[in-house]
């Protein structure tokens, strides 16, 4: 068994009076795929905001190749080598397809503003290096759209995956993608597919939060389970499969068909499911 | 009512309601993407390359800046009027105000309503340091970078820690408290300020042709600064600050450590304009130092383009010496200024020369060589236009 990049233990974090997430315990190791799903407001997305220091936990130990980043500043957390993708694309819509990705290369580059002032040999060799390496993962996710337009003005698959490239350009021991398939279609959802397993195959850690369950049981190696902040299940796709928890088999046999309701067994009428879908706590 | 589902609060919020197929998600979200597709050509500020006329081409050339800079230099030539000289210096000391605000505001999107404190702290510094302790001019230049830096990490450090408008106000209120101090001092010289202030030496020039071209030297390496700090590394992270301070956060990049540069940068270039501010006018005075100074630099950089260095230079240009060229319509001058100023955010709110993220293969560029490396479309580029 490879060595373990994250190491979650007891991470627990509470907005008011809501846990959103409580004792989380999970491991990922080298180059694995490991998703993470759960119903809307499970915690995922809190969870993921916990490691990489969006949010400060309550309590619980986060450590990155046995290094304690738990509460660190995200920069920093981001130096160490962990990167993520916004669940919502957070691209710097202004700026260039290329300029985005060079983001992920500002903790590589070695030149200080007196180099950019002179232009010294340094600042050229620095930049010509943040454009090669833009330009590589954006090859490498398969941008083919013009890449010194303004990275708003490309179509919306096209701009998930240059966040994805502009992550992987920090060059990351583990990747950290919230729903990377939100919005995407059929064909986008294939390349996604393709592109997860390449990424996968460079040893990069991939931790996903995916509600596409058909993408989840192809891509990942383990799945963790969330319900309510708390773990439910943790196991390989075949695990999970033949084991589920409620809501998983409700969401494997809900969707795409229609509405899927995790809580309520049953909800025969349209008044009813309407109501529902708006006080989620009031069966 | 104890199940309640737990919401995630905070960052990402917009989760797709919970109830709704895949269908419908995937139908709202690409939606939501295809209008503001669709949407986007018909915004001002999206401009295509393809678009680009030869005028627009011809202006955004490094040639035509050093044209323009060629023809700062020789103004004395041209035109050697005293009144002339004085009005120029007035606006190339501008310039350099505008360029420095531009590095906060306009690459890093922090709002400093109080530039003009670091402005009066560059001339007071100078000032006092070539008055009372009799030091040469440019002796003077190292204490005032060293009071440039220190107001700007004590104004700076506390506040750009908090995010939004806070640092508007907190920065209103320090350009006040520099110039009320400045009004109450005895080294400052309360009300009546400093008088008497030496300039940098005639080098066998006419007084005022000295300062003109000592003043367009200095302006003209600070735009050409200023415009090259906008691209490198710490350019573009104040603009990934400015677009969006998470996002860059997690990139690694230190936002806090980013937004202080930009604000020590600007203070930098609004101490260093101070001196030359008052040479120029070889006294100084509290009231030179008001929020009336502030906004209207502000004013130059919105006006021009915020975040584009040629803009910002003619939108310094335009409010320095607008009113002087409404001269002849007296009282009603500054009237007829505001209703021009109105009318142009009215018609082009991006700025009368607007930024333009575009980049541009190296070997078009005056420095540089093209070394190959990236795919073999259009994106073997380094250097990005050098009009932004």
């Amino acid at each position: 068994m490879s060595a373990v990049v994250l190491d979650v233990k007891g991470l627990s974090v509470a907005f008011g009076g809501v846990q959103a997430v409580d004792g989380l315990t999970f491991q990922v190791r080298e180059g694995e795929v490991l998703s993470v799903i759960g119903p809307n407001g499970a915690g995922k997305t809190s969870a993921f905001n916990c490691i990489t220091g969006f949010y400060k936990p309550q309590s619980g130990q986060v450590a990155f190749k046995g290094d304690d980043i738990t509460g660190g500043r995200p920069a920093n957390i981001a130096a160490k080598g962990i990167a993520r993708t916004f669940q919502n694309l957070r691209l710097f819509g202004e700026l260039t397809v290329l300029d985005n990705v060079r983001a992920g290369t500002h903790v590589r580059l070695r030149q200080n503003a007196f180099d950019a002032i002179l232009r010294t040999p340094r600042y050229r060799r620095s930049e010509q290096l943040a454009t090669d390496e833009s330009n590589k993962w954006l090859d490498f996710v398969g941008i083919k759209s013009d890449r010194t337009a303004q990275v708003r003005n490309l179509p919306y698959g096209e701009q998930r995956r240059v966040e994805i490239a502009r992550a992987l350009a920090r060059e990351p021991q583990m990747l950290l993608l919230d729903e990377p398939a939100a919005g995407l279609n059929h064909n986008e959802k294939e390349e996604l597919l393709a592109l997860l397993r390449r990424i996968s195959e460079l040893g990069i850690a991939v931790v996903l939060i995916e509600h596409d369950m058909g993408l989840v049981m192809e891509v990942s190696d383990r799945i963790v389970v969330l319900s309510y902040g708390k773990e439910i299940a943790d196991g390989t796709p075949a695990e999970i499969r033949a084991n589920p928890s409620d809501w998983v088999t409700q969401f494997m046999e809900g969707l795409p068909d229609g509405p899927v309701h995790f809580h309520y067994p049953a909800v025969p009428l349209a008044g009813d499911l309407l109501e529902a879908s708006l006080e989620p706590g009031d069966a | 009512m104890s199940d309640q589902t737990p919401k995630e609060p905070g960052v990402t919020g917009t989760d797709a309601p919970e109830e709704s197929s895949a269908f419908v998600r995937a139908v709202e979200e690409r939606g939501a993407a295809n209008v503001g597709l669709a949407g986007a050509g018909l915004t001002p500020t999206s401009r295509s390359k393809g678009h680009q006329t030869a005028a627009s081409k011809a202006l955004a050339s490094p040639w035509f800046a050093l044209a323009v800079a060629v023809v700062a230099l020789a103004l004395p030539y041209i035109n050697s009027q005293a009144y002339t000289l004085r009005i120029a210096t007035d606006a190339l000391i501008f310039i350099m105000l505008a360029v420095g605000l531009n590095i906060v505001v306009g690459y890093c999107g922090l709002l400093d309503l109080g530039y003009a404190a670091f402005f009066a702290i560059g001339a007071y510094t100078a000032g006092f340091l070539a008055t009372a302790k009799g030091m040469p001019m440019w002796a003077t230049i190292p204490f005032v970078i060293l009071a440039a830096v220190a107001g700007g990490i004590i104004i700076g450090g506390p506040t750009l820690r908090l995010r939004s408008d806070y640092l508007a106000i907190v920065t209103l209120g320090f350009g006040e408290i520099i110039r009320i101090t400045a009004n109450n001092l005895d080294v400052t010289g309360g009300p009546n300020g400093l008088f008497g202030i030496p300039d940098f030496g005639e080098f066998g020039l006419r007084a005022d042709v000295a300062i003109y071209w000592t003043t367009a030297v200095v302006v003209i390496l600070a735009v050409i600064a200023s415009s090259r700090l906008g691209r490198g590394r710490l350019g573009r992270a104040w603009r990934f600050v400015r677009e969006d301070e998470d996002a860059a956060e997690a990139m690694g990049i230190h936002t806090y450590k980013v937004k202080l540069a930009a604000y020590i940068t600007g203070a930098i270039f609004g101490g260093l304009a101070g001196v030359l501010f008052a040479v120029h006018q070889t006294a100084i005075s509290p009231p030179s130092f008001n929020f009336l100074w502030s906004a209207l630099i502000l004013m130059a950089v919105v006006l021009g383009g915020m975040g584009s260095t040629p803009g910002v230079v003619v939108g310094a240009l335009v409010i320095s010496l607008l009113p002087e060229l409404l001269r002849g319509a007296e009282n009603w001058r500054y009237f007829i200024f505001g209703v021009l100023l109105i009318i142009v955010m009215i018609f082009r709110p991006q700025g009368i020369w607007p930024y333009t993220p575009t980049e541009q293969a190296v070997k078009k560029s005056l420095f540089g060589r093209f070394k190959g490396g990236g795919s073999g479309n259009t994106a073997g580029t380094t250097t990005e236009e050098v009009a932004r």
